[in-house]
């Protein structure tokens, strides 16, 4: 077999893959649709803000309900601490 | 005469065969080429996975919601405001929320207390969250004792445990009545932890804003589109960050990658000047190159796409875990949820097959356009 054959079966394969990846990240998103729309149902009766991502603190956890400032105010000059802190973006200067 | 496809594949396999002589050194190019390529893409995966997933759950957020405010502290909500909120133009409802945080020191986790508005569990009840049943292995019927904001144990029993598939809504959750709720905080029936309110025309959302800043100057309305917002500012900082930390291993990968494209070794130099001696002309022989930088550099980008692909939703995205989980002792255990974002996924192509293809191309068509005599010497 030439190796050009080899290779061009290789990348149509893997063109193929990926391709696939999409159409089936598309089938997932139909699938899900049904616990997405219990999920935001969920949100809409308890009135959620926030996804129980950062448990670790009271400001991360509730990242929208929580001031920019939050993690400094536990007392005058504290710096934050929680790992979680360096993922949240700072406010645009 | 071969046709132009034919041409093609007879320099495809040329090239081939001219990277097949120094495997090791192509194959381990090919190899962190392709290790690059999977982390970056892995970041862009999941990072629009979890975006997507908070725009389409978020959606359902309250409206609008007010928050008091006592020496720059958020600060429990009179019920007094209601009935104020409620003459007001443009909101067609209003209602108390009451959550609050607790620091179980068992396990070392914050819980989210909550009263659902409507079925709420009955009074010495409780349904909780599959984290927190995880961590403190309970089951439904069991008994979950908490120390009371006056000190004294509260115990409730566990009616109910929320379902796994809103684990990432619900993990740390802890639903019970509104009687428990004011028992064990000891917050009185006339004060609430905030308000979320309707409006009647949701384009009138930000004069209602403008109204509640005006007649509540001690409260901060937050909005659904500013939660929304959050959150993808969230997800995209985080990205962001994850790429400045990869930015130094990227540009030594670079210098590589540059170094072995770019710089013609004097054995290339010779193969150039014998392939245009023997008849080769400076197109085919920039052809053969763009080949060579082509067949690296796209099977790197497929294959790294399809290694990020497959470590992202297939194996739970096992290197981005601990960054995520950060100190917390509750963790949402989900799956995330496939999504491939077209535009991101050609702006990877983009950046990582073409300056690799440009990079071995330009210095060839240099010594190709040179006479083979002066190329060989």
């Amino acid at each position: 077999m030439r190796p050009s054959a080899l290779w061009l079966t290789f990348v149509l394969l893997s063109t193929l893959l990926l391709g696939l990846s999409l159409l089936l990240a598309d089938r997932e998103q139909s699938a899900a649709a049904e616990r997405l729309a219990r999920g935001r149902a969920m949100v809409e009766q308890l009135g959620l803000t926030d996804l129980a991502l950062f448990t670790e603190a009271r400001y991360t956890r509730h990242l929208t309900q929580a001031d920019r400032f939050a993690p400094f105010q536990d007392h005058p000059g504290a710096l934050e601490h929680f790992p979680s802190g360096a993922l949240v973006a700072p406010p645009n200067h | 005469m071969p046709s132009a496809f034919q041409r093609q594949r007879y320099l495809i396999d040329y090239s081939l065969m001219a990277l097949g002589r120094r495997p090791g050194k192509h194959l381990g190019l090919l190899a962190v080429y392709t290790l690059i390529v999977a982390v970056l893409a892995s970041v862009m995966l999941f990072s629009e996975s979890l975006r997507g997933e908070a725009r389409l759950l978020l959606a359902g957020a309250p409206e609008v919601v007010l928050q008091r405010l006592e020496a720059g502290r958020h600060a429990l909500m009179p019920a007094s405001y209601l009935a104020r909120i409620e003459g007001l133009r443009g909101v067609s409802g209003v209602r108390g929320r009451l959550w609050g945080y607790h620091y179980d020191p068992f396990i070392g986790a914050n819980y989210t207390l909550m009263v659902p508005p409507s079925d709420a569990p009955l009074p010495g009840t409780l349904a909780i969250g599959a984290g927190l049943a995880r961590s403190r292995g309970l089951e439904v019927g069991d008994l979950l004792s908490l120390r009371a904001a006056n000190g004294e144990p509260y115990g409730l029993k566990v009616a109910a445990r929320l379902d796994t598939e809103s684990e990432l809504l619900s993990t740390d959750l802890v639903l019970l009545s509104e009687q428990d709720f004011r028992a064990f905080f000891g917050i009185p029936a006339d004060h609430y932890t905030d308000l979320v309110l309707q409006v009647r025309n949701p384009r009138e959302v930000h004069t209602v804003k403008e109204k509640l800043n005006l007649v509540f100057p001690d409260s901060r309305p937050i909005l659904r589109e500013e939660v929304l917002r959050t959150y993808d500012a969230v997800f995209g900082w985080r990205q962001g960050v994850v790429f400045v930390i990869l930015l130094g291993s990227v540009l030594a990968f670079v210098i590589l990658a540059w170094d072995k494209a770019s710089g013609l070794s004097a054995e290339e130099r010779r193969e150039i000047g014998v392939l245009k001696a023997v008849g080769w002309e400076t197109a085919d022989i920039m052809r053969m190159k763009f080949w060579e930088g082509a067949v690296i550099s796209l099977s790197a980008f497929l294959l790294g796409y399809l290694l990020a692909y497959l470590h992202v939703f297939h194996a739970g995205a096992v290197l981005f875990a601990p960054v995520l989980k950060g100190w917390a002792v509750l963790y949402p255990d989900f799956a995330p949820l496939p999504s491939v974002d077209g535009l991101q996924l050609a702006t990877l192509f983009f950046f990582t097959v073409f300056p690799y293809t440009l990079a071995t191309i330009v210095p060839i068509w240099r010594v190709a356009t040179r006479d083979p005599d002066a190329v060989m010497r």
